[in-house]
C-alpha cells in the first residue's frame, strides 16, 4: 500500500485518456486500456481502480469488469528487465539444485551415522536452495515485473435482504407443511428409531480393551519373588548390596521383559547407613503400622512409579535421601517412608515388603499393600 | 514487445471444455479477481496453511516406511549402538527411516519442524486475530473453527511425536495415561480402552497411528476448507487506512498477484523447514533409545505446544480429595483441564462476551488497532502472560539448571506469577493502550514533531510541527469506540431504570460496558481541521497530573448500534 504513490503517476495518464470506447471483449495489448467515462473515479482514490459501483451512479452495473483497467506492463520497464534476468537466474539455480538433490539421492549411500550425516546435508542443502530460489524468483517476479496494482472490491452485507429472508421462510414453511412432519406418530417413532443407532458407535467400542477390574491394585510381586537388578537381571543378596547410600533399580523375577508388568512393579532399592532410616509407617486399612520389618539390613524398597502421573521416579540424591521424579519434580523423602516433600504427587511411594529367601537372596514378602502409580477414581 | 499474453490455444481449449461442463467462466473470474489486502500479519495464517500442506506431503512419505506395530523385535540394523537391543517395530522402523531410507531423516525432520511451525503459526495467527478484533461479527464462526483447529493440532502433535515409541515420547505417553486415569468416573475405563488394557499394552501405537494419519488430519483438512471458504465468502478484513472502509476491501487481486505471492510464500516456508531439517537436529530418537517403563531421562521436555500442560502439572501443589469414597485427583485434573480451558474456552467465549458488553451488533470489516480497544488488548495480554508463565514453568528444571536457581524456588515463583502476572499485565497493558491513544490524539491535533527549532520575532523558541497528511491521519481517525449504555442505576424521567441495567446481569453489563467504552476522546471536530483548531478548548489541561482528564467514556449515551443490519461506514465522515 505504501507503494501506491509510485503507481499514481503511471495510471494518471490512462485516466486522462478516458474515451468513449466501450470495453472490448479482448483488448489489443499495448494500447491504453479503455477507461469508462462515467465510472472513472474523479475523486483521485490514490490511483486505485474502482470496481463496479464505486460511484452511486454505477450501482446498477451488473458486470463489474467494465469499470476496470489492470495495467499490463511493468511500472518500470528497465527495472523489470533486470529483474527478469534475476528471476531467470534464480529459476536456473533452482533447476541446478533440484538436479543436485537427485544426484545426491543416487550418489550418496546411507546405512551408517556418518553416511546419513553426509546424505542429509547434501539432500537438505540442495532442497533448501531449490525451494528458496523458486520462492525468491516468484517474489521478485510479482514485485518487480508485475505492475503494482491494487483494486477496490465492494463489500456487501452478509445479511440477506428482508425480501430474501421472507421468501426463504415462506418456502421453508411450505416445505415443512408439505413434509407432514407435524404428524407426531412419525416424528416420535423416527426419534425412537435413531436412538439406538446413535448409541451403537459407542457400544461397539466396548471391545477396545478389557475392563480395569482390580488390576490397578495389584502388581506381579508375590511372596518369595526374587528382586533382580535391572539390566543384569541377577538376584541380589543384602551383602552384595552393601554400599550405604546407593540406590538401584529392581525388576521382578520372571517379568524382566514384560512392559505391562514393569510399568507397575519396578522398584527402587536403597541401602541406608544404619540409623539414618527412620521407621517408615504405612496405613494398612485405617491403622498406622510401622514397616521397619519390611526392610532387610537397612535396605528399603519403594515403588519406582510416581504417584502423580506414573513417571519413573528416576533421580536419587544421596545426601538428602530425596527421590525426585524428573517429569514434574515430585520429591519424596526415602529416609522416612518416601513421604512427599515437594511437588504435585499426592501420596508417598508405596513400599514393597522385603525379606530374604533360603538362598539369602532378597525377595518380596508380599505384593504392595497399596495401589502403585497414579490415582484413579476407584482407588478410594 | 507484448504479444506474449496470448493464451495458448490448447489452454483455451481446456478452458472451453471445462466451461461447457461447469459453467465456470463467471465464477472463476470472480475468484481470480478476489481481493487480498496486503499486510504482513495476514501471512501468519498462511504459514499454518502451508505448514499443513508440507505435513501432508512429508507425512505421506513417512507412512510408506513406518510400521505402526508394538511387536517386539531385536535390532540388528545400521545404527550399531543399539545392536541387539529389544524394541518395538515402530521404533525399529523409525530407526530405519532415519538410517536406511535415503532422505528419510530429512523428511522426518521436516515433518517434525513443520508440526512445530504449524502450531506456532496457528498460535500467532490467533493472537493477531484477537488483538485486531478480526473475530467480530460476521467472523465469529471462523474464530471458533480456528480454536477447534488449534485443539486438534495439539492432539495431532502429541500422537505424532509419540508414534516412534522412543524413551522420551514414552514418558509423555505415560503422563497422558496417568492424566486419563485421573478423570472421574470414566478415567480408568478410558485408559484401559485406549491402551487396550494395562499400560503400555501393545495397541496404543497402531491406534494412535490411524488417528494421527487419518482421523485428525481429515478433520483438520475439513475445518481448514471450511475456514477458507468462509473467509473467501465473507471477504478479508483490512487494516484501517485511507480509502479502507467497512464497505470495501482494498488490495491486490488473486490472479495474478496473490497466486504468485502465495506460491512464493509456500516455497519460502518449505525452504526454511528444509534448512532447519538440514542443520537443526530435531527428535533424535536413536539417542533416547526404545521405550521401557523402567527408565526415564532427566530434563524431559515435550514439544513446545505441550509446554503449558506440562507446566501446569509442575506448578500444581499436591491436592487430592476423597469424594464419597472415590479418589478425586485434583493435582492432575486441574492442570489438565483448567489452563487450556481458560484460554481456549475463554477465547471461544470472548466474541460473544464483547458483543454483550458493548452492545455492538454491527459488522466489522476494518480492524481495530490494539491500542484502541484497551480492555480487549489487556485481556489478551493477561492470557498471554498466564500461558507464558505456565509454559516457562514447563521447563523449570532446565531453567534451574541453566540459571542456577533452586528448582523449588522457580516453582514457587511460578505459583505466584500465574496469578499475579496476568493481573499486572492487564493493568499495565490497559495503561499503555490509553497512553498510545493519547499519543495518537497529540499527533492528530499537533502533528509530527519535526525537531526543527525556530525562534519567533519576540524571542520565543518553538518546535515546528508538521501536520499529518491525509494518509497518515486515516488509520488514527478510524478509531471506533463502543457506544455507552445508560449508567448503572440510572432512571428515566418516570423513575424507571433503563432496561439494560436491570438486575444483577444488567448491572454487570453496564459496568463492563463502561470499561469497554473508556477511551481518549478525539476532538469532536478534529477531522479535517488539521492542526490549527486543536488548541485551546476541546481537550483537557495538558498538565501531567491530569492524565485522566482526557480519558472518559466516549461521547454521549447513544442508542446502541442498530440490529443485525447495521452496516455502517466507519470512515464516511
Amino acid at each position: 500500500m505504501s507503494d501506491m504513490g509510485e503507481t499514481h503517476g503511471l495510471e494518471g495518464p490512462e485516466d486522462s485518456e478516458a474515451s468513449e470506447v466501450p470495453a472490448a471483449p479482448r483488448r489489443v495489448i499495448g494500447t491504453p486500456p479503455p477507461s469508462p467515462p462515467l465510472l472513472g473515479s474523479g475523486d483521485g482514490e490514490r490511483g486505485r481502480t474502482p470496481a463496479a459501483g464505486a460511484g452511486a451512479a454505477g450501482a446498477e452495473v451488473a458486470v463489474p469488469g467494465h469499470a476496470e483497467t489492470m495495467p499490463t506492463e511493468p511500472d518500470y520497464p528497465v527495472r523489470a528487465k533486470n529483474a527478469e534476468r534475476l528471476i531467470a537466474a534464480a529459476f536456473i539455480l533452482a533447476f541446478i539444485a533440484g538436479c543436485g538433490f537427485i544426484a545426491a539421492y543416487v550418489g550418496l549411500e546411507v546405512h551408517s551415522v556418518d553416511a546419513v550425516l553426509r546424505s542429509n546435508l547434501a539432500l537438505g542443502l540442495s532442497l533448501t536452495v531449490a525451494l528458496f530460489a523458486l520462492g525468491f524468483g516468484a517474489l521478485i517476479w510479482v514485485r518487480q515485473v508485475m505492475p503494482d496494482y491494487e483494486m477496490v472490491e465492494e463489500r456487501h452485507s452478509m445479511r440477506s435482504t428482508d425480501a430474501e429472508r421472507a421468501s426463504f421462510q415462506e418456502y421453508f414453511e411450505e416445505g415443512t407443511a408439505a413434509s407432514q412432519f407435524k404428524r407426531p406418530l412419525i416424528r416420535r417413532t423416527l426419534l425412537l428409531a435413531t436412538l439406538p443407532l446413535a448409541v451403537i458407535p459407542i457400544v461397539i467400542l466396548r471391545d477396545l480393551g478389557p475392563l480395569p477390574g482390580t488390576s490397578l491394585r495389584h502388581t506381579v510381586w508375590s511372596p518369595g519373588r526374587r528382586l533382580l537388578v535391572y539390566g543384569t537381571n541377577q538376584p541380589l543378596t543384602p551383602a552384595e548390596f552393601s554400599t550405604p547410600g546407593s540406590a538401584i533399580t529392581i525388576v521382578p523375577e520372571g517379568f524382566t521383559d514384560n512392559p505391562d508388568a514393569l510399568a507397575k512393579a519396578t522398584v527402587t532399592l536403597i541401602r541406608f547407613v544404619p540409623g539414618q532410616l527412620h521407621v517408615p509407617t504405612r496405613y494398612a486399612g485405617d491403622t498406622l503400622i510401622g514397616t521397619m520389618n519390611w526392610t532387610v539390613d537397612n535396605i528399603v524398597a519403594y515403588s519406582r512409579i510416581c504417584t502423580h502421573v506414573g513417571c519413573p521416579v528416576g533421580l536419587y540424591e544421596q545426601t538428602t535421601h530425596h527421590l525426585l521424579c524428573p517429569c514434574h519434580q515430585s520429591t519424596f523423602d526415602a529416609s522416612s517412608g518416601a513421604t512427599v516433600v515437594f511437588g504435585p504427587a499426592p501420596r508417598p511411594l508405596p513400599q514393597l515388603p522385603l525379606t530374604t529367601d533360603a538362598q539369602g537372596y532378597l525377595v518380596a514378602k508380599s505384593d504392595f499393600t497399596q495401589p502403585v502409580g497414579p490415582s484413579f477414581w476407584e482407588r478410594g | 514487445m507484448s504479444e506474449d499474453v496470448n493464451v495458448p490455444t490448447a489452454l483455451r481449449g481446456v478452458g472451453g471444455w471445462l466451461d461447457d461442463r461447469f459453467h465456470g467462466a463467471r465464477g472463476v473470474r470472480v475468484l481470480m479477481r478476489k481481493v487480498f489486502p496486503d499486510h504482513w500479519s495476514f501471512l501468519l495464517g498462511e504459514i499454518a496453511l502451508w505448514s499443513f500442506v508440507i505435513l501432508l506431503l512429508t507425512g505421506t512419505f513417512l507412512s510408506l516406511f513406518f510400521v505402526p506395530s508394538m511387536s517386539e523385535v531385536v535390532y540388528h540394523g545400521s545404527y550399531v549402538k543399539l545392536d541387539g537391543i529389544r524394541m518395538s517395530e515402530a521404533y525399529q522402523s523409525t530407526l530405519n527411516i532415519s538410517f536406511d531410507v535415503r532422505g528419510g531423516l530429512l523428511m522426518r525432520q521436516i515433518h517434525h519442524w513443520a508440526a512445530d511451525l504449524f502450531m506456532a503459526a496457528l498460535t500467532i495467527h490467533m493472537l493477531r486475530i484477537f488483538f485486531t478484533g478480526a473475530y467480530r461479527k460476521p467472523r465469529e464462526v471462523n474464530w471458533l473453527i480456528g480454536i477447534a483447529l488449534f485443539s486438534l493440532g495439539l492432539v495431532e502433535g502429541l500422537f505424532g511425536y509419540s508414534l516412534p515409541d522412543d524413551q522420551l515420547s514414552g514418558a509423555g505417553l505415560r503422563i497422558f495415561e496417568g492424566v486419563l486415569q485421573g478423570i472421574p468416573i470414566v478415567g480408568t475405563y478410558l485408559a484401559f480402552f485406549l491402551f487396550g488394557g494395562p499400560y503400555p499394552g501393545n495397541s496404543i501405537v497402531p491406534r494412535m497411528y490411524i488417528i494421527h494419519v487419518l482421523l485428525i488430519p481429515g478433520l483438520i483438512l475439513a475445518l481448514i476448507t471450511a475456514h477458507l471458504f468462509i473467509m473467501v465468502h465473507q471477504k478479508h478484513t483490512q487494516m484501517p487506512g485511507l480509502g479502507n472502509t467497512e464497505k470495501n476491501v482494498v488490495g491486490q487481486p488473486f490472479f495474478p498477484y496473490f497466486i504468485a505471492k502465495g506460491t512464493a510464500w509456500f516455497f519460502f516456508i518449505f525452504g526454511a523447514l528444509a534448512l532447519l531439517a538440514t542443520f537443526a537436529q530435531i527428535n533424535p530418537i536413536w539417542l533416547y533409545g526404545p521405550y521401557t517403563p523402567v527408565a526415564i531421562s532427566s530434563a524431559s521436555q515435550p514439544d513446545f505446544y505441550m509446554g503449558i500442560l506440562e507446566g501446569a502439572l509442575r506448578v500444581m501443589p499436591a491436592w487430592e480429595i476423597n469424594f464419597l469414597g472415590h479418589t478425586l485427583s485434583l493435582s492432575v485434573l486441574i492442570p489438565f483441564a483448567v489452563p487450556l480451558g481458560i484460554i481456549l474456552g475463554g477465547a471461544a467465549f470472548w466474541p460473544f462476551f464483547e458483543q454483550w458488553a458493548t452492545g455492538d451488533k454491527s459488522y466489522h470489516n476494518v480492524l481495530d488497532r490494539p491500542r484502541n480497544a484497551p480492555i480487549r488488548t489487556a485481556t489478551g495480554m493477561a492470557a498471554v502472560t498466564f500461558y507464558g508463565v505456565l509454559w516457562a514453568e514447563g521447563a523449570n528444571d532446565v531453567i534451574a539448571d541453566k540459571l542456577q536457581i533452586p528448582l523449588y524456588t522457580i516453582t514457587w515463583i511460578a505459583r505466584v506469577l500465574v496469578f499475579v502476572g496476568p493481573a499486572v499485565a492487564f493493568i499495565v497493558t490497559r495503561r499503555i493502550c490509553l497512553g498510545l491513544q493519547r499519543k495518537d490524539k497529540a499527533l492528530l491535533e499537533h502533528g509530527l514533531e519535526t525537531g526543527i527549532i525556530r525562534q519567533l520575532p519576540h524571542g520565543e523558541f518553538i518546535e515546528v510541527e508538521r501536520p499529518l497528511d491525509e494518509e497518515e491521519r486515516a488509520p488514527l481517525e478510524a478509531k471506533k469506540v463502543p457506544a455507552l449504555m445508560p449508567a448503572p442505576g440510572s432512571e428515566d424521567e418516570n423513575g424507571v431504570p433503563a432496561p439494560e441495567s436491570r438486575g444483577v446481569l444488567g448491572r454487570a453489563r453496564t459496568i463492563a460496558n463502561r470499561a469497554f467504552a473508556e477511551t481518549v476522546v478525539l476532538e469532536a471536530d478534529g477531522h479535517g481541521n488539521g492542526h490549527g483548531d486543536g488548541h485551546g478548548n476541546g481537550h483537557g489541561p495538558e498538565a501531567a497530573g491530569e492524565e485522566h482528564a482526557a480519558v472518559g467514556p466516549s461521547g454521549t449515551p447513544a442508542e446502541l448500534p442498530g440490529g443485525d443490519d447495521a452496516d455502517e461506514d466507519s470512515s464516511g465522515s
